[in-house]
């Protein structure tokens, strides 16, 4: 049982986490994940640790409501309760050195996931340049933490609501044009990281992607996370969750992330009918 | 009185009702029918039986105190030697093990012993009173690295010796392999959770959702460096890594490797999806690939959930399958097709998900390094079985993790780790036992090196000799 020590609304249907776990706090370095179940019923769902706080033995995860089980912990799951089960740190740790200019870049809860890299990345001395992208102002958050652990920030809204309207992967190729760029991040939907990789490849520059596949046990032994990585099969949870952005299959990711779509509906939809009861 | 040359049959869910439910296939014997198999039995001495039992149960004496109805007894001894009985006299491969040098083997059937095991053992459940509290009398504390039958074992042995023991165990719950792979219908996880909850009255700490290796390492646990201090550490972290075939079209959707589609299934209850929240897909046509228990229980499981039609395609012919040959004759009469001497070549499909296996004809050469009969593709026979979905069930190696995170711990080439005869690794203070040693075996082996190890981590403990 893991206490929820803090709950705060960053944004439309986006909630931040503060969790009871001074071990995970303690072991974890940024790009890796934990798995959680919320009751004894759940499933198993990854999600990053987004920030850890050693004093209080905490870490912070930042949740999307996305189907079933994420909207149960952000519509059900108040502060002072407890999570049934969280296991991590899992999957490697970023690599982070000084690599001189870097961009990393956001998109929709990808936001939460490379603010740890970001910050990572200014502590080692990078120049590092933040793009971090919404559909829409209500869905962006993170905006001060993210600028602060960056020298330049860019904010994009497909909607133009907030900052340029566009996409983050526009953002990031006028970046490219006018500056050198080292290495880059992008962390988002699987066609917003498809999108920044072809850029990337414009400017032949070397991107990271996180791949979100769809895990049960994230410790390497069923393979159901698997993608396709130059050509051969790798398990996202163990030997990623980050890869080179030039070596991903992410047709066959996108099909792969889709398995469960009417599992998923059937499931969100008996908890919603449950909910207006 | 005359011998009776057949075993008393063990009463059977009936093929067509049990492929609609979970609910176990043999249901056990009632008092009579054990009385009447325990009646059988020749009182060897010495008796062969007890050398086929890798953890040496004294056979004949458990099975004289059942027939004297001194069921506590007969359950008491069989604990002497095992502490998993409910478990081991369902899935143990009898047949290969005690029962197979069973002196009346010779001219008849064999005493069935592992059915009698397991009625001790529901009798216990059903009826004993267990006063399993045990004090910690002894210093040393031991760290067991995941909760499978070796760690179990090794844990109730040194707890009974009384030391400090804490299980780890990565999962959210307890039983490795019995709770997420071995099907409800073989083996109800609510049997592994009794023996789990024995061990905790018995003193030993469970901490689950603790990846050893990630959260804290092995190193950690014996230097005391972030967790408390251990004097040993045993690792039976098993054989979890699914193999996969390496062939083009692998990653369409619907196709499983066994371990996921057994772990959603088992572990996480997508058979009762959408209470439990983790599903499970079966379409109408699902083909299972491989020819041992692990693709037995997945074929078997497919029939469960729904499917039309569950195959099983294998390379070579009945006579080589590693599955036991209860669990074939128990898919064959829940309809499981077999379609042998054929191996897949690719996987199939349009719109990103699976929709055929080519496969080509095999035939059987020379024996290889196996022994067994080399399978030889026959050129120019390949053909496609439309399918829905595909289970990979060819075999797990163990996981890396443990090997890579501590200093000094070696390995052999297939990644499993050195260990000698009692199941000291190359590391001082650190054991190891199981599938993780052996690769993927059997439970009651896996039990038989965490007996092996806890005993001489006893020994050195006590006496403090050097590390060989
Ligand atoms: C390594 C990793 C880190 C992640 N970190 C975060 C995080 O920090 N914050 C966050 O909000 N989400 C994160 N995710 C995604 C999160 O795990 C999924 O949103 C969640 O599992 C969906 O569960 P659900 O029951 O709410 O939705 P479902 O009903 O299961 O799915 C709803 C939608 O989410 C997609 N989806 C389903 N399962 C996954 C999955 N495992 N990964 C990605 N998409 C999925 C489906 O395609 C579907 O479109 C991460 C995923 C991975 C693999
Ligand atoms: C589907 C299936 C059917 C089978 N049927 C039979 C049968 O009928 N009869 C039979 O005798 N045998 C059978 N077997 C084989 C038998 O189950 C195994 O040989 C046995 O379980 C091995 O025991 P173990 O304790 O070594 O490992 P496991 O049972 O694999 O347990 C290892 C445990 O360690 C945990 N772990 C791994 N890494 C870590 C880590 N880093 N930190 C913490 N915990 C960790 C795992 O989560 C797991 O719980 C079957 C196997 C399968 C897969
Ligand atoms: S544990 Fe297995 S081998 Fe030993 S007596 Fe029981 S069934 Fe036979
Ligand atoms: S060998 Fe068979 S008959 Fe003899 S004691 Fe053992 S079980 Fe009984
Ligand atoms: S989630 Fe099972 S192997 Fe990665």
């Amino acid at each position: 049982m893991r206490k929820i020590i803090e709950k705060t609304k960053v944004g439309d249907g986006v909630w931040e986490y503060e969790l009871e776990a001074p071990l995970i706090a303690e072991a974890s370095d940024p790009g890796q994940f934990v798995i959680l179940r919320l009751h004894e019923k759940g499933e198993r769902i990854p999600l990053t640790i987004a920030d850890t706080n050693l004093e209080e033995g905490t870490i912070t995860i930042v949740v999307q409501s996305a189907g079933k089980s994420t909207i149960e912990l952000n519509q059900e799951f108040s502060k002072g309760e407890a999570i049934h089960d969280l296991a991590g740190p899992l999957g490697n740790p970023s690599e982070i050195e000084n690599y001189g200019t870097v961009a990393v870049i956001g998109g929709g809860v990808g936001i939460a996931l490379i603010y740890p890299i970001a910050r990572a990345l200014s502590e080692a001395g990078n120049h590092v340049i933040s793009i971090i992208g919404a559909q829409s102002a209500d869905k962006l958050f993170f905006q001060d933490r993210i600028a602060g652990v960056s020298d330049e920030v860019i904010v994009t809204t497909d909607d133009g609501s907030a900052g340029r309207k566009g996409f983050t992967s526009d953002a990031f190729r006028d970046v490219l044009e006018s500056k050198n760029i080292d290495k880059s991040w992008a962390i988002g939907p699987v066609m917003m990281m498809k999108v920044c990789q072809e850029v990337a490849e414009e400017f032949d520059t070397e991107l990271v992607v996180s791949l979100n596949t769809v895990m049960v046990d994230g410790t390497g032994m069923c393979g159901g996370c698997r993608v396709e990585v130059d050509g051969e099969a790798r398990f996202a949870c163990v030997d990623g969750p980050e890869f080179p952005g030039s070596a991903v299959d992410f047709d066959l990711l996108a099909q792969r992330t889709d398995i469960y779509e009417e599992e998923e509906e059937c499931a969100l939809d008996q908890f919603l009918e449950g909910e207006s009861k | 009185m005359s011998l009776k040359e057949e075993s008393v049959p063990m009463p059977q869910q009936d093929p067509s009702d049990r492929v609609e439910n979970f609910d176990e296939v043999p249901l056990g014997y009632v008092r009579e029918a054990a009385l009447e198999e325990a009646e059988r039995c020749l009182q060897c001495d010495p008796a062969p039986c007890i050398e086929g039992c890798p953890v040496g149960i004294d056979i004949p004496k458990f099975i004289d105190q059942l027939k004297r109805e001194d069921f506590q007894g007969s359950i008491n001894t069989i604990k002497e030697s095992n502490n998993l009985p409910a478990v081991c006299g369902r899935v143990c491969p009898q047949e290969e093990q005690c029962q197979e040098v069973c002196t009346l083997g010779e001219s008849f059937e064999p005493v069935s012993i592992g059915r009698l095991e397991r009625f001790a053992a529901d009798w216990e459940r059903d009826h004993g009173s267990v006063d399993n509290a045990v004090e910690a009398s002894r210093e040393g504390k031991i760290a067991i690295v995941g909760s499978g039958p070796a760690g179990l074992t090794a844990a109730s042995d040194l707890r009974k010796l009384g030391y400090e023991v804490t299980v780890f165990e990565q999962f959210h719950q307890s039983g490795g392999v019995l709770v997420y792979g071995i099907p409800e219908f073989r083996l109800p996880n609510e049997v592994v959770e009794r023996e789990v909850d024995n061990l905790r009255e018995m003193g030993v700490e469970i901490e689950p959702n603790t990846v050893v290796g990630r959260l804290f390492t092995v190193d950690d646990l014996l230097e005391g460096d972030r967790v408390d201090k251990y004097d040993a550490v045993f690792l039976g972290t098993g054989a979890g890594l699914p193999y996969f075939l390496d062939l083009p079209g692998e990653n369409l959707n619907g196709i499983y490797s066994a371990n996921e589609f057994l772990t959603r299934v088992n572990l996480m209850r997508a058979f009762k999806f959408p209470e439990y929240d983790t599903p499970v897909k079966v379409g109408k046509r699902v083909a299972t690939i491989g020819g041992g228990n692990v693709a037995m229980d997945s074929a078997r499981t497919a029939l469960r959930l729904g499917a039309d039609s569950s195959i099983v395609i294998y390379r070579r012919s009945e006579a080589q399958m590693p599955a036991r040959d209860e669990e074939i004759q128990h898919a064959r009469e829940e309809g499981i097709d077999f379609r042998l001497l054929r191996n897949p070549t690719r996987f199939k499909g349009d719109n990103g998900r699976v929709e055929k296996v080519e496969c080509v004809k095999m035939e059987l050469g020379e024996p290889d390094e196996s022994g067994r009969p080399r399978p030889i593709p026959k050129e120019g026979s390949e053909f496609d079985i439309p399918v829905d979905n595909v289970i990979i069930a060819i075999g797990n190696s163990p996981h890396p993790l443990i090997p890579r995170t501590t200093d000094g711990l070696e390995t052999r080439d297939r990644g499993t780790i050195k260990a000698n005869a009692s199941g000291r690794t190359t590391r001082e203070g650190v054991w190891a036992g199981g599938d993780i040693v052996t690769g993927a075996a059997t439970v009651i082996r896996a039990m038989g090196a965490g007996k092996t190890a806890a005993a001489d981590i006893h020994g050195w403990l006590s006496s403090q000799d050097g590390w060989k």
